[in-house]
């Protein structure tokens, strides 16, 4: 190992090895530039990959295997009972894992970006020093893209620690055990997702939720399909309810809870605290650069993601929400593109989310709730899937796909959709709102039938008076 | 009521301002009359008196801002039934029926209307607008419900372009011209520039008041005038000996008796010679104009960078005169105090570097006049003559190279010789220059 101080240039320095960060230095490998990432973590991937979106999805795969599979019961499936196998699923998830990261390390490396494993400080505009094993001490840089992401908030006075009964997102995607009652704090899409999961694969949930619905902030009639389902499989969802505290023991976690709630005070074998996440700018130098971070610890930055500092840009988690994975890879991509000097910026006009319970629940652009607030003059169209043969051979009835449409204009505004498979007909709602399309052009594209796709074309159709499949009323 | 105060007519073609400075705060009380901001146009500083008495509300720009006639500048409170207004956090949102109707009327009359929101176009058609500088709130849409297509951009970059290369102005008199034309860009769009950050540190520095202004009129210049250059040296020798011997009395009168003020009057004797060199061209009409005045402006180098204060009538005034007129115009000009009247209604200009050195240089017309004169230092030179019996003989003589810059689409190479000449003639032999006094 070389001794001292050994300080690298290179034109573009990376900080984090996320979507946002991978992403970004791809593209600016790509367009020609030395790009230098710096992942705090021993392998690339970030939050999604190593203990968020993809462990989570093979969680959700096999929640929704175990259903379908019970479901089919009644439809001439016969079979005994099944078992778990826990230490198989979790291997299954760490297989995932290490094929999706190996491939970014072999991506990395043909496109002759340097990967140096250690924690970046900024030490001014320019220079970051770093702390780790790496014989690097600082990187000096023409231009730095901050991809640092986020990191779930704790309950109030607590931290999450390995090993614990209470625990994060990262703890639970570990998949220690099935425990036999689980608490689910919050029900954000995290918190629905894997409550839902570990529902399935055997243990008895609870949620609790402050507010007053579950997924606070969709619009409600999609809601509805999935609290349908959810009622069934947990045990309880106490809405306008909270934690006021927690113990944890050697065999459970008693928690005392305050709201909608008969028994308040419970003992569970684990608690999953799924309420929220913050970003990670602190302890980072920042104080050095010109950077500007506000008061909730997201950095300010510009539509081409340039912080306030002309060096560094931010990209991800750490500049705001939705803290979501393609969102940060769009702005990865972005971020390089202007360092590159091409005439790019972040201008969308909808950031599609997705909700991976079963029913999905998937958005984009404006909500029919949003669109009210705004005062907007608007018309939606509806298909219900009750009324999709698609939908009906699937066994998939309980949904329904939405259109948020300008009243005068007929623009698709926003999409909403409930129901199996929303995570991809979601992108042609996407593509509607991007491309500026009215409701013709989605009723005059045609969709393949039968299929749960064909219910987008309907929506707009039903918006128009026209839809086939069901009885609607001209607007 | 709450009432606006919105940027009035500044006067001749001036449509547009920079916001120098701001003279009163949102709370203050103020009379009508009181100055109540500094307006920066065409080069002069003006400073704008309000036409309300009130306490101000809101101020809607900030130092630094182009505005233009028409636009609301500031928000006073009013009458006796006064509402409550809330103090504004930027860009008013909800503005007033009033100035809602205003923008309607604007927009009907200016063909591309104010469109609220995101432009709906494709993400390809944003990234393309973004590629050609071009604002898609600009661009008539061809698509359905107001959707703009990559191809409405391409055309309407194109449009642009041509637009930005024609030459004339309309209905406009020639003096309007340079308040009107947009950034003078001779072929379409300028590429954009690289990132320099690229190769090393750079520093951003805004293009505002007196670098701007002159960076268009040069830039319109330039792509505007052909321009042709023609070069002489006047021998100074006798004209110099008569400078210095009046000089003291010229300064007991509060003036200075420069070289520029006997070129000044060299020059209008030239131009009266040949008038096409006291004229503008107007191209729209196919006509030259004439002009029957003889103003002459000066370019002046003051720490805002370069201006032209204009001496009028130099034709009827005295030598003693000009060189007291010209001494105050300057310390004016160079203390910031010049108004947009001592700056307008130039007919021809010198500039005058010998002060600095140099052997020569290509002075660029001031547009829309025809011609310019340059001036670079004097100095003793050996001219070679023949004496009285035919031989060679070197003399010392005080030598003045001129350079005068000519659009040629109005005069040409032999007028320019000769109005030189005329030039030369009087510089050379104080004699007949001091009889046109």
């Amino acid at each position: 190992m070389v001794m001292g101080e050994q300080t690298l240039e290179t034109e573009v320095a990376v900080i984090g090895g996320g979507p946002g960060g991978y992403a970004a230095a791809f593209r600016a490998a790509d367009l020609g530039l030395e790009v230098t990432l710096i992942n705090q973590e021993e392998r690339l991937g970030g939050v999604c990959l190593l203990r968020g979106c993809i462990p989570s999805k093979v969680l959700l795969e096999m929640s929704t295997l175990i259903h379908d599979a019970r479901e089919a019961r009644g439809w001439g499936l016969e079979y005994g009972e099944f078992q778990i196998d826990v230490d198989a699923l979790r291997a299954r998830k760490d297989l995932v894992i290490d094929r999706l990261v190996n491939g970014l390390e072999t991506l990395a490396e043909r496109r002759d970006v340097q990967v140096i494993q250690a924690r970046a400080v900024f030490e001014a505009s320019d220079q970051v020093r770093l702390q780790g094993e790496s014989d690097v001490s600082h990187v000096k840089y023409r231009h730095a893209i901050l991809a640092s992401g986020s990191t779930p908030i704790p309950p109030p006075d607590t931290e999450f620690t390995e090993g614990s009964r209470i625990m994060s997102s990262k703890g639970a995607l570990a998949l220690p055990d099935i425990p036999e009652t689980l608490l689910v704090v919050g029900a954000g899409y995290n918190g629905v997702e894997l409550g839902s999961a570990y529902a399935i694969l055997g243990s008895r949930v609870t949620i609790v939720e402050m507010e007053d619905t579950i997924l606070p902030g969709v619009d409600p009639d999609l809601v509805k399909h999935l609290a349908r389902r959810l009622r069934r499989e947990v045990e309880a969802i106490h809405l306008n309810t909270m934690v006021e505290s927690m113990e944890e023991h050697e065999d459970g976690v008693t928690v005392a809870l305050k709201g909608d709630v008969d028994e308040r005070e419970q003992t569970f074998d684990r608690v999953l605290v799924a309420i929220g996440r913050r970003p990670n700018s602190g302890d980072m130098g920042l104080e050095n650069t010109d950077v500007q971070v506000e008061e909730d610890g997201f950095i300010a930055v510009d539509e081409e993601r340039r912080t306030d500092d002309q060096h560094v840009f931010a990209v991800g988690d750490v500049v705001g929400a939705p803290m979501l994975a393609h969102k940060a890879i769009y702005e990865g991509k972005i971020a390089a593109e202007v360092i590159a000097g091409e005439p790019a910026a972040f201008d969308v006009r909808c950031i599609p989310a997705v909700v991976y319970t079963d029913p999905q629940i998937a958005w984009c652009g404006l909500s029919e709730a949003e669109a009210a607030d705004q005062g907007r003059d608007v018309g939606v169209g509806t298909f219900p899937w009750a009324a999709s043969g698609r939908a009906l051979t699937m066994g998939a009835t309980a949904g329904s796909t939405k259109i948020i449409f300008d009243a005068e204009t007929e623009r698709v505004l926003g999409v909403g959709i409930v129901g199996r498979g929303a995570e991809d007909m979601i992108a042609e709602g996407a593509l509607a709102v991007e491309m500026g399309a009215v409701a013709q052009d989605l009723a005059l594209t045609v969709h393949p039938h039968p299929t749960l796709a064909e219910t987008e074309g309907e929506a707009a159709e039903a918006f128009l008076g026209l839809a086939t499949h069901i009885i609607s009323r001209r607007q | 009521m709450a009432r606006t105060f919105e940027l009035p007519d500044l006067g001749e073609g001036i449509h547009e301002g920079e916001i120098i400075e701001i003279l009163v705060s949102v709370g203050d009380e103020v009379e009508e009359g009181d100055d109540i901001l500094v307006v920066e146009t065409d080069k002069a500083a003006v400073e704008i008196p309000s036409p309300y008495t009130g306490e101000v509300t809101g101020i809607e720009v900030e130092p630094g801002d182009m505005v233009h006639v028409g636009d609301t500048i500031i928000r006073f409170s009013g009458g006796e039934d006064e509402e409550p207004v809330e103090p504004k956090e930027g860009p008013p949102v909800e503005a007033p029926e009033e100035a809602a109707e205003e923008v309607e009327e604007e927009a009907a009359l200016e063909a591309p209307p104010e469109r609220e929101g995101p432009i709906p176009a494709s993400p390809a058609t944003r990234r393309l607008a973004r590629e050609l500088g071009i604002d898609l709130r600009e661009v008539p849409p061809s698509g359905p419900a107001g959707r703009v297509t990559a191809e409405d951009v391409r055309a309407f970059a194109d449009r642009k372009a041509e637009e930005e290369e024609a030459p004339a102005p309309r209905e406009e008199a020639p003096e309007r011209v340079p308040t009107e034309l947009p950034e003078a860009i001779p072929h379409g769009a300028i590429p954009s520039l690289p990132d320099f950050s690229r190769w090393g540190e750079v520093e951003r520095m805004p293009l505002r008041s007196v670098r701007r202004a002159t960076a268009r009129q040069m830039a319109l210049a330039w792509s505007q005038i052909p321009h042709v250059n023609h070069q002489d040296k006047a021998d100074l020798t006798e004209l110099e000996r008569f400078r210095r011997r009046h000089r003291e009395r010229i300064e007991e009168e509060g003036g200075r008796l420069t070289p520029t003020v006997f070129a000044m009057k060299a020059v209008v004797a030239a131009l009266k010679q040949h008038p096409r060199f006291n004229a503008s061209l107007d191209p729209e009409n196919e006509e030259i104009i004439l002009k029957q005045y003889y103003h002459i402006g000066v370019a002046v180098d003051t720490d805002r960078g370069l201006l032209v204060p204009v001496i009028r009538d130099v034709d009827r005034k005295s030598i003693t005169q000009l060189s007291v007129e010209l001494y105050d115009t300057v310390q004016r000009t160079r203390a910031g105090e010049a108004t947009l009247d001592d700056l307008q209604g130039g007919t021809f200009t010198i500039t005058n570097i010998g002060i600095l050195g140099g052997t020569g240089f290509f002075p660029i017309i001031n547009f829309p006049e025809v011609a310019i004169l340059g001036m670079a230092r004097a100095r003793w030179e050996p001219i070679v003559g023949r004496n009285e019996a035919g031989e060679f003989e070197t003399e010392p003589r005080y030598m003045l190279p001129l350079m005068v810059a000519f659009d040629h689409r109005v005069v040409d190479g032999a007028d320019a010789a000769r109005f030189m000449g005329v030039l030369k003639d009087a510089l050379e032999t104080p004699d007949k220059l001091l009889l046109t006094m």
